[in-house]
């Protein structure tokens, strides 16, 4: 009840309307913060909450791209001697007749399965928008916290408990899920389909359940805090485009994502219940399943892609965001097109509901409907082409700054667009019958949402970091970073699209038996010498993330970049509440950059000068 | 532009509550999602076919009663009638509990029947949805269970903005899990 109490005092410090008993003076930080517990630990401060969102999203952004370049040497090099992994991986290297240590088959599977959960759930939605939307939306709209602390902290201690039900799972007996990330069934509901279908599934979805519980907490807070608690003269499109990002990238998640936690249960009954919700005709091993009859597992699909579909823009808003922000201000001009840039991210939010199907034009979906489908994914193209090109025009004849943050922003571009061209490719529903479960489709949605979602979200770490840490991180380090990872990244999944056009197939353990694709061995060695390159760039990225955090140089002026936007008018290192006095006041845009001959830039809190215009506007 | 900025002020709806509506929006999409995958379900044939129990109609007089019955409440203690808040607190909580019990009882009569949750997706669907939804009764009625403590205290007799607002919003969430189930029975009885 405590806790309860502690949030309506704050809430009423903002609204400033008392009820008849004293209550805290915010101006002073939080006093409820006394203890090492409470500051760290079980943090209300929603810079705090994006800290401890970073910092575990980083931890499994180590996992789960260390599992990657486990089954990448399985690919790249069957033939070798895996034995001196042995120590770490235990049962899962297995010796054969020729004393040789090869990974396990059904490893191999789940860490494919475990490399896709953890990337797309746990780094890019929790650990991207998790970190970003909790330390920018307070920061940049003039709020001292969410508009519910205490259910943001909840929603990191669900993403927390998801995370460590998921860890666990690494250990079982039986292995971890490994029936693929999108968990179709029956593999996903069968314990006799797979070791992974056993204890592993139940855990994995367990786990999933928790992670729905977070990202809707977070999304609630997210929404409401952007509508309701916005400083004096911030309206709608006053707005940076990273929270115009953050509240749509919410309100997908929030809309979404009960839809799969339906279909959740679903799988969660017909394991444990004997339902049949998504079983129908199985034979498992020469056995039919007489009593598992009359269900759809075409269902589970559709109940899965109307979520996974919007996920893949819960993943890419908040970097398309970021980019957009970072790209202005390292350009030291306003943004190109800030309402098409408004509408457009409106636009993808809408259309991401329209196309879940492209996911399964050949999962037996009739061929008409799959014609609609095909024309939402390829209108979706347009908002993102005109995002694109503002970007780019944003860029054009700016006086731009290649620190780290920039150069990351360009790379998102850059990948953006790669990967965007062959989405068109894909989008349709004849060329797919060709190209699906290819690697290029792995090489398409590694491109356009893994690598790209990663460089915003680098972009965004460069960028705030002073905000976040109170220091820089080291520039040459940053820029070591992101060459190697630029061009190791282009490496690893440039090849794959050729793999895919001539036809390999994703998911495969071994090419071994199949004359067609084992010439490709020497390609696959490649890739996968790249992917540990990159692996390795990564390194240089988290060496110089901690020791930044307390060696890095002192931020000493207040807005390091130049920026227009609230978050730099709050101290360097600003204790809970943000602002120790009034909260700044808006009163423009936030890209007025170069655009007065005297001033270099303007701050969204200086008042509009007699006849001039807001730049929104 | 400060009278702009006023009346701003006054529409403005509570975080809070905007907060628990956007919740609201995530629990309809929920339930969205399984009643279009039981007409999905359904339209693809091999779907038995059954009565609903009648149990199921005593259950929804009570939680309309039960809305109804803290409606009043929510009124009565705005205006300070704090007896009667109290007495028909109490009364919904009961009608309430009896929703609980009267589903448990619909359940009984279906196994009865021999309509087991794995007999067919049919029945299937109808467990997971009804149960689901208790499941969401059962956090009311905790919600109300805290309402109800507070409320015995003779501090809260004082009517204060803080809560007011507490109690309603206790109240919408109950009024929604109220509506979605007249949504739910009259899905059910149109399917039928």
């Amino acid at each position: 009840m405590a806790d309860i109490n502690i949030i309506e005092e704050q809430l009423h410090g903002h609204d400033h309307h008392d009820d008849g008993h004293d209550h805290h003076d915010d101006h002073h930080g939080d006093k409820y913060q006394s203890s090492l517990v409470d500051s760290y630990l079980f943090s209300m401060d929603h810079k705090n909450i994006a800290k401890q969102f970073l910092i575990t999203g980083m931890f499994w952004a180590v996992i789960g791209s260390a599992m990657s370049i486990l089954f990448r040497l399985q690919l790249g090099f069957p033939d070798a001697d895996l034995s001196w992994l042995q120590p770490l991986l235990g049962g899962w290297i297995e010796i054969n007749e020729q004393g040789q240590g090869v990974l396990a088959q059904d490893f191999y599977y789940a860490l494919v399965t475990m490399h896709g959960t953890i990337i797309v759930f746990f780094v890019l939605t929790a650990g991207l928008s998790g970190t970003f939307s909790n330390l920018l939306i307070p920061l940049q709209i003039g709020a001292r916290d969410m508009a519910s602390p205490l259910m943001n902290m909840l929603s990191y201690w669900f993403f927390f408990l998801a995370g460590v039900v998921l860890f666990i799972s690494l250990f079982l007996n039986t292995g971890p899920f490994s029936g693929g990330w999108t968990a179709y069934p029956p593999l996903s509901e069968l314990p006799q389909a797979s070791d992974g279908s056993k204890a592993g599934a139940t855990m994995w979805l367990l786990s999933l359940v928790f992670f729905v519980v977070s990202v809707l907490l977070g999304g609630i807070n997210y929404i409401t805090t952007v509508l309701n608690m916005r400083t004096k003269g911030m309206s709608l499109f006053r707005m940076p485009l990273t929270i115009w990002a953050f509240l749509v990238t919410a309100i997908l998640g929030l809309l979404s994502f009960p839809v799969i936690a339906s279909g959740f249960f679903m799988v969660l009954f017909d394991r444990s219940l004997g339902t049949s919700f998504f079983l129908n005709e199985i034979f498992v091993a020469g056995e039919a399943l007489t009593d598992r009859v009359g269900g759809s597992s075409l269902l589970y699909q559709h109940l899965f892609w109307f979520l996974g579909h919007p996920e893949v823009y819960i993943i890419i808003l908040p970097a398309m965001g970021i980019v957009s922000e970072v790209l202005s201000v390292h350009s030291r001009k306003p943004i190109f097109g800030y309402k098409a840039m408004v509408f457009s991210i409106l636009a993808i939010g809408v259309l991401s509901f329209l196309v879940w199907a492209h996911h399964m034009y050949m999962s037996g979906v009739n061929p008409f409907i799959s014609n609609i489908f095909v024309l939402f994914t390829l209108i979706i193209a347009v908002p993102s082409a005109v995002k694109v090109f503002n970007w780019i025009a944003t860029i054009w004849g700016g006086n731009l700054r290649f620190n780290s943050a920039s150069l990351f922003s360009i790379g998102f571009v850059s990948m953006f667009i790669s990967g965007g061209l062959t989405g068109i490719f894909l989008g349709n529903s004849v060329v797919d019958i060709q190209q699906h479960d290819t690697y290029f489709v792995v090489a398409h949605f590694h491109v356009v949402m893994g690598v790209a979602a990663f460089f915003g979200m680098f972009a965004g770490v460069y960028h705030w970091f002073p905000r976040m840490f109170g220091r820089f991180m080291n520039e040459t380090l940053g820029k070591i970073h992101f060459w190697g990872t630029m061009i190791s990244a282009y490496l690893v999944f440039g090849p794959m699209h050729y793999l895919g056009m001539a036809g390999v197939p994703r998911r495969y353990y071994s090419f071994e038996y199949f004359e067609n694709f084992s010439q490709f061995d020497a390609m696959n060695a490649f890739i996968t010498i790249a992917a540990i390159l990159g692996f390795l760039f990564q390194v240089v990225f988290i060496v110089n993330f901690f020791y930044s955090i307390y060696r890095g140089r002192k931020q000493t002026d207040m807005n390091p970049w130049g920026a227009t936007t609230l978050e730099w008018t709050a101290p360097i290192n600003a204790g809970h509440g943000n602002w120790p006095g009034e909260i700044p006041e808006v009163h423009r845009w936030p890209y007025d950059l170069s655009r007065y001959e005297d001033e270099e830039f303007v701050m969204q809190t200086v008042p509009l000068k007699e006849g001039e215009v807001d730049g929104g506007h | 532009m400060n009278n702009v900025m006023a009346s701003r002020k006054v529409r403005k709806i509570h975080p809070k509550k905007f907060a628990l509506w956007a919740g609201l929006v995530s629990i309809v999409m929920m339930f969205t999602a399984l009643t279009s995958a039981y007409i999905v379900r359904r339209a693809g044939g091999a779907w038995y076919e059954f009565d609903l129990p009648d149990m199921f109609i005593w259950s929804t007089i009570a939680i309309i009663l039960s809305s109804t019955a803290l409606h009043i409440s929510y009124k009565s203690y705005v205006g300070e009638q704090h007896k009667k808040f109290k007495r028909l607190l109490f009364l919904g909580c009961f009608l309430g509990l009896a929703f609980i019990v009267f589903q448990y009882l619909g359940w009984q009569d279906l196994l009865a029947q021999d309509i087991t949750i794995n007999r067919n997706p049919s029945s299937s669907f109808l467990y997971l949805i009804t149960g689901l939804h208790v499941l969401h009764v059962v956090g009311g009625i905790g919600a109300l269970g805290i309402v109800v403590i507070y409320a015995r205290r003779k501090k809260h007799q004082v009517v204060t903005e803080s809560r007011k607002l507490r109690l309603e919003l206790v109240f919408t969430y109950w009024h929604f899990v109220d509506i979605l189930w007249i949504y739910l029975f009259i899905f059910f009885l149109v399917q039928q």
